[in-house]
This record gives structure tokens, C-alpha cells and sequence, in this order.
């Protein structure tokens, strides 16, 4: 079972990010850009889907990728508090996307590796997205950090909110720990220099300032959420909760 | 502030295939036109190469010199194989 | 002068009727330009508008597969304004003079957006019998004569395909469920089925644009011929999904080979087409809220471009 919250832990992060991006489907800043985003929004909603068949799989009995996503309480669910912070403005979106696709890229590139078949494959099948994902993040970031002095302002506070939750990522849990000692998972605390070298990067020539920040939030890999977290649930399990055991 | 340029978008459906145009769009720049082409043009499998170019950089012929431009074509019969007369037992040279 | 007119209109007459396409820089009356603009736009809008309905229940979807299509559909609503709307701009007028007009209301796009999305089983109406009509009406217009609109709908209809079949599915799997999942999708079917009829458009009686779109093949049947194709095929669905069609006077007319279908509330209808529907001030403020927030995102892309663009040139 320690494979299945291993499992959580990366798809949730999935699940909610793209939940996220769907409430944003139809109002971006114009068309094309609305259409990019979703389509951020179903790679990781395929990816999801991936992980959660598997891990349905190892659960047995009526687990299904459904049962997973929509009926587990809040304190169950085990992404990272960055993925569910809220869409405040498209600064936030982008930094949020960015600030994660680039963590999310070097795990897979990891994980790809895994003794695991099933999640190695799953892993290779979904660098391909994710490597789209960082360029498209980063090109926004660039874009809006080296734009105007109004979407630098935004772009900037942006990073500031967020940054707090970017040392969440490389906290390992007991899931963590346990699948790393098999040759499973990955240890995200060497991704760590690597991470922030690579953001650094981008937001220099952003000609961003990196935040410099002591403290950092942490909580959702053991599921203690920001308290945005229950709405986002309680939105994304309505139907579920509203007629239990019914097929959609 | 001005708006985003139109760009022209042509895509290779496989190797072997030319780049056909297959529609137009927004975008501030051109790593931007490539990656709004890409979304908004392959997502069905619809290609394996992109080429973007921004609209006012092409140069179209005018309906109105139709006639100085492609009518004179037209009578130069002797430009195509049907012209020539072969016998029969030659019919697919 | 007025003999170069003359011709230019003859030749462009013989060009619609054998059948030819019109190409953006060819000459074309003032007359087909600001009806096609007048359409296509209204085309455009619609499916941008279109978007908020569905767009509602994204985050509600009740499983990660009805998720998944329901945002691809939407997605794609995005992609049909966005290949329309480049058709309309080829006609020289931009895409934001375009929104300009949908946010200050001059333009028109299609009343049934005006409707709000209330339960899941909407998700499964408004596929099956919104984009059921939505074909009927788009599929002639592969074969248009301004070649930029009919390029833009055979795209549009290649895509359309999954749709209808998306909300079906969604029906039929409610229909085959609980109770109350069938009442639910009878409860949509209730609400949908007029404004879905009314989509057709009004009757041919009424209609003031019909006899020039015929001409210029932006239509191939009238209004009632479209709405009778509609019923026609909606019908032996309903049946399919053991739902009841909301209309006491349908029956199926043995001399016709067609059902006859009761008369509808046209003031209902023309109610909404002039901003009092249940949504059409929601439906606006979402369009003008999503443009406006987004200015400062355009603008910044736009300044970002300029610079590199110098830095190239220096």
C-alpha cells in the first residue's frame, strides 16, 4: 500500500493542478492562449488517469480511477500546496504552472528510470507533455516578467506568493522513503539544487528577482491542506457526494 | 498597445507531404505563433512539422491582374504530354 | 465607372451561380462583405459564448472521462471562434473590432447561451440536441461560396463530429441509470428542446435574410426545412433514450413522411434575442471580464516582443 500513497503523491498533484486549469477553460486572456492552457489542463488530467488505474489496480476490490479522485476526504488527498493555490490572476496561473512544471520534469526524468515497469512507462509517456509544459511556462514567464512594467509588478508578486511552497516538493514522506529504498521512487531532495538553479535561471532573464525567503509552507503530502483546498473538493466532488453509487 | 500580429500556419501532415496552410492566428511573436500553432492546430494528430509566417510578410498576386498573370498559360498546349501525338501502342509513354 | 461596376457584378453573379468560390481579395459587392461579416462573427460568437454553459460544469464533470471529453469539447468550441473569427478577418475587419462589437452588444450571437446550465444532465442535452441542431445548420455551409467560411467549416465539422455523440452518451448512460438519473435527463430535455427548436431560427415567415443567403448559399434550406430535418431525426432518439419530447401536438404525419411538431413561444424567443434571457447579462460580463482582465497579459506580450525584436536588430 505504501506503492498506492506513492502513487497519490504524484497523481494528485496532476489531478489538482488540472482542476485548476479547467476552471480557467474559456476565460483567458484570448483565444489562443485559453486553448494552450486546456490543453495543459488534459495532459495532466491523462496523467492522472494513469496513475490512478494503477493504483485501482493494486487497491482491488471497487477501486476505480473515479473512486480515487472523487471520494477520498480532503486530509487523503497528498499533492503539494502550490498545485492548489487559486487562479488570482493569469500571473499567478503562469507562476504556479511554472514554479511546478519544472519540479515536475525532473522527477519524471527520474522516475522514468523506476524498477517499477508500469510507472516507468507511465513516466516516459509523460515527459514528452511535461517538456512542452516548461517550455510553454517558461516562454510565459519571460514574457510577462520582461513585459511591461504593470505585468512585471504582477509576475513578480506572483513568484513572491508563491515561492513559499516550492520547498514543499522536496520533502520526502514515509511513501516516499520506503519506494525510494526499493529502487521505485524517486528522492526528490537531489532535485532540489538542480530545481532552483533552473528557475533561477529563467526568472534572471525574466529579469525577475528571486525572492529570498527563510520560512516555507508545507503540509500537503501528508494532507493538511491551504484552506482553498475544501473548495476545490467540494466543487470537484459535488456530483459524487450529491448521488453516491450512481454510474456517469 | 498595438495588437497581436495575424500568422499565417502551414502544416506537414507526415513525411513525405508538403506543408500545407491549414488556417490563421494570434501571436505576439514567433516562438508564440509556433507554440499557439501547435495547440491549436495538431491537437488531433494533424501534424509532424509547423511552419509560421506572419501575414503582412506575404505578397499575394491581385485578383484584378488575373488575366496578365495566368491567362496566357492557357493556350500553351504543347506544355503537356496530351499534346503530342503518339501512336497507340505508345499510349503510356 | 458604373460600366466597370456593372461588370464586376456580373462576373462575380456568374461566379456564385456556377458555383465558384469567392477568395478574400477578389472583388465581391459591399453588400456580401457585411453579410458575411455579419454571419461569420455572429458564428464566432456563438461559439465563444457557447463556451460558458459547458465551461460551467468543468470542474463538476462527474468522472475523470467525462472530465477529459467535456473540456476537450469546450476546447474546441475555443478553436471553432478562433478559425471562424480569422475567416471573418479576412473580409478586413480585426478580431478585437470583432469583440468590440459582441461586448457592446451590437453584434448578435446565438440565444440558446442564454441559458443556464442547471444540472449535470444538461451536459448531455445540450450536446445532443444544441449541437444536433448546430450540424444541421453547419454542415451546408462546407460548401458556401466565400471559400475562407467554407475552409473554416469543414474544419469546424470535422471536429463537431465527437460532439453530439458526447452528450448522447451522456444521456443514454443517465436513461439507463437510477430513477432519478432519468428524471434528470427528462428535466433537461424539457428545458432544451424549445430553445433548441428555436435555434433553427425564426419561421420562414418571419425570416428577413433568406431569400439572399439562398442566393449566396449561405443557406440551402429555409429555417422550417431545417427545423423539420431536426425533429425528424430527434425524435426516434428520444425514443432510443425513453425520454418524452415536451410537445402534446407531435405526431408523426403518415402523408408528410414527417412528424408535425406544436407551435413555439416566438416571444419567448425574441424575448432573449434582445438581452432578457435567463443569462445573457452573465453571459457578457464573463466575455467583457475575461477581455478586460486579459488586456494587461496581451499587452505584456506584445512589449516583450517589441524588445527581443530591437535587441535582434542592434
Amino acid at each position: 500500500m505504501k506503492l498506492v500513497q506513492y502513487l497519490y503523491g504524484i497523481a494528485d498533484n496532476a489531478l489538482i493542478l488540472g482542476q485548476r486549469l479547467g476552471e480557467l477553460c474559456g476565460h483567458g486572456p484570448n483565444l489562443e492562449t485559453d486553448i494552450a492552457m486546456t490543453n495543459i489542463s488534459l495532459d495532466l488530467l491523462g496523467q492522472t488517469r494513469s496513475y490512478y488505474q494503477y493504483a485501482a489496480q493494486i487497491l482491488g476490490g471497487d477501486a476505480t480511477e473515479d473512486t480515487i479522485a472523487f471520494l477520498r476526504s480532503e486530509r487523503e488527498y497528498k499533492n503539494v500546496l502550490l498545485v492548489e493555490q487559486p487562479n488570482t490572476d493569469f500571473a499567478y496561473s503562469i507562476g504556479r504552472q511554472f514554479l511546478f512544471d519544472v519540479y515536475h520534469l525532473l522527477l519524471l526524468q527520474e522516475l522514468q528510470l523506476s524498477q517499477d515497469e508500469t510507472l516507468s512507462a507511465i513516466a516516459k509517456k509523460c515527459i514528452k507533455e511535461v517538456q512542452y509544459h516548461t517550455r510553454f511556462s517558461s516562454d510565459w514567464i519571460k514574457r510577462l516578467g520582461d513585459g511591461t512594467p504593470e505585468s512585471k509588478e504582477r509576475m513578480q508578486n506572483a513568484i513572491n506568493d508563491l515561492w513559499t511552497f516550492t520547498d514543499e516538493l522536496f520533502h520526502q514522506t514515509e511513501a516516499d522513503q520506503a519506494m525510494v529504498s526499493e529502487g521505485i521512487g524517486v528522492d526528490v531532495t537531489k532535485l532540489k539544487d538542480n530545481y532552483y538553479q533552473k528557475i533561477n535561471e529563467i526568472l534572471i532573464e525574466s529579469t525577475l528577482a528571486i525572492p529570498e525567503m527563510k520560512y516555507f509552507q508545507k503540509g500537503g503530502k501528508h494532507g493538511i491542506h491551504t484552506e482553498h483546498m475544501g473548495y476545490l473538493l467540494a466543487d470537484m466532488q459535488y456530483m459524487q457526494r450529491t448521488f453516491p453509487n450512481m454510474t456517469w | 498597445m498595438k495588437n497581436w500580429p495575424l500568422w499565417e500556419v502551414f502544416v506537414r501532415s507526415k513525411n513525405g507531404l508538403e506543408h500545407r496552410h491549414c488556417g490563421s492566428l494570434h501571436a505576439s511573436d514567433a516562438t508564440m505563433a509556433l507554440e499557439n500553432a501547435r495547440d491549436v492546430y495538431t491537437r488531433r494528430m494533424e501534424g509532424v512539422s509547423i511552419w509560421v509566417v506572419p501575414s503582412s510578410a506575404i505578397t499575394a498576386s491581385n485578383p484584378d491582374n488575373n488575366g496578365e498573370f495566368f491567362e496566357p498559360a492557357k493556350d500553351k498546349a504543347y506544355r503537356h504530354p496530351t499534346f503530342y501525338e503518339l501512336p497507340e501502342e505508345l499510349k503510356h509513354m | 465607372m458604373e460600366a466597370n461596376i456593372a461588370e464586376l457584378e456580373a462576373e462575380f453573379e456568374r461566379k456564385i451561380a456556377n458555383d465558384e468560390k469567392i477568395e478574400p481579395k477578389d472583388w465581391m459587392p459591399e453588400k456580401y462583405r457585411k453579410t458575411h461579416i455579419r454571419q461569420i462573427s455572429q458564428h464566432a460568437h456563438s461559439e465563444i459564448v457557447g463556451m460558458l454553459p459547458e465551461g460551467n460544469w468543468i470542474t463538476r464533470a462527474p468522472s475523470l472521462r467525462r472530465k477529459v471529453a467535456l473540456l476537450a469539447k469546450v476546447q474546441d468550441e475555443a478553436g471553432h471562434g478562433l478559425y471562424l473569427y480569422s475567416a471573418c478577418e479576412t473580409l478586413g475587419i480585426s478580431r478585437e473590432e470583432l469583440y468590440d462589437q459582441l461586448h457592446s452588444g451590437e453584434a448578435k450571437y446565438s440565444s440558446i447561451f442564454n441559458y443556464p446550465t442547471v444540472t449535470w444532465a444538461d451536459m448531455g442535452a445540450i450536446g445532443w440536441l444544441v449541437d444536433g441542431a448546430a450540424i444541421i445548420n453547419q454542415v451546408p455551409l462546407t460548401a458556401t461560396s466565400y471559400g475562407p467560411y467554407a475552409r473554416a467549416m469543414v474544419r469546424v465539422c470535422k471536429e463537431e463530429s465527437f460532439h453530439q455523440r458526447q452528450g448522447f452518451e451522456i444521456m443514454l448512460t443517465l436513461c439507463n441509470g437510477t430513477p432519478e438519473q432519468k428524471a434528470m435527463a427528462q428535466d433537461a430535455l424539457n428545458r432544451w428542446w424549445w430553445p433548441s427548436m428555436m435555434m433553427l431560427g425564426p419561421t420562414d415567415a418571419e425570416s428577413v435574410h433568406t431569400e439572399q443567403s439562398m442566393k449566396w448559399k449561405l443557406k440551402r434550406k429555409t429555417n422550417d426545412e431545417l427545423r423539420q430535418q431536426f425533429v425528424d431525426q430527434t425524435v426516434p432518439q428520444a425514443d432510443l433514450l425513453g425520454l418524452t419530447i415536451p410537445d402534446p401536438d407531435l405526431k408523426w404525419n403518415e402523408d408528410r413522411k414527417s412528424y408535425d411538431y406544436g407551435d413555439m413561444d416566438w416571444e419567448e424567443f425574441w424575448q432573449v434575442v434582445k438581452g432578457h434571457g435567463p443569462c445573457n447579462k452573465v453571459r457578457m460580463d464573463a466575455r467583457r471580464n475575461a477581455w478586460d482582465k486579459g488586456k494587461w497579459v496581451r499587452d505584456a506580450a506584445m512589449a516583450y516582443a517589441e524588445k527581443q525584436d530591437k535587441l535582434e536588430t542592434a
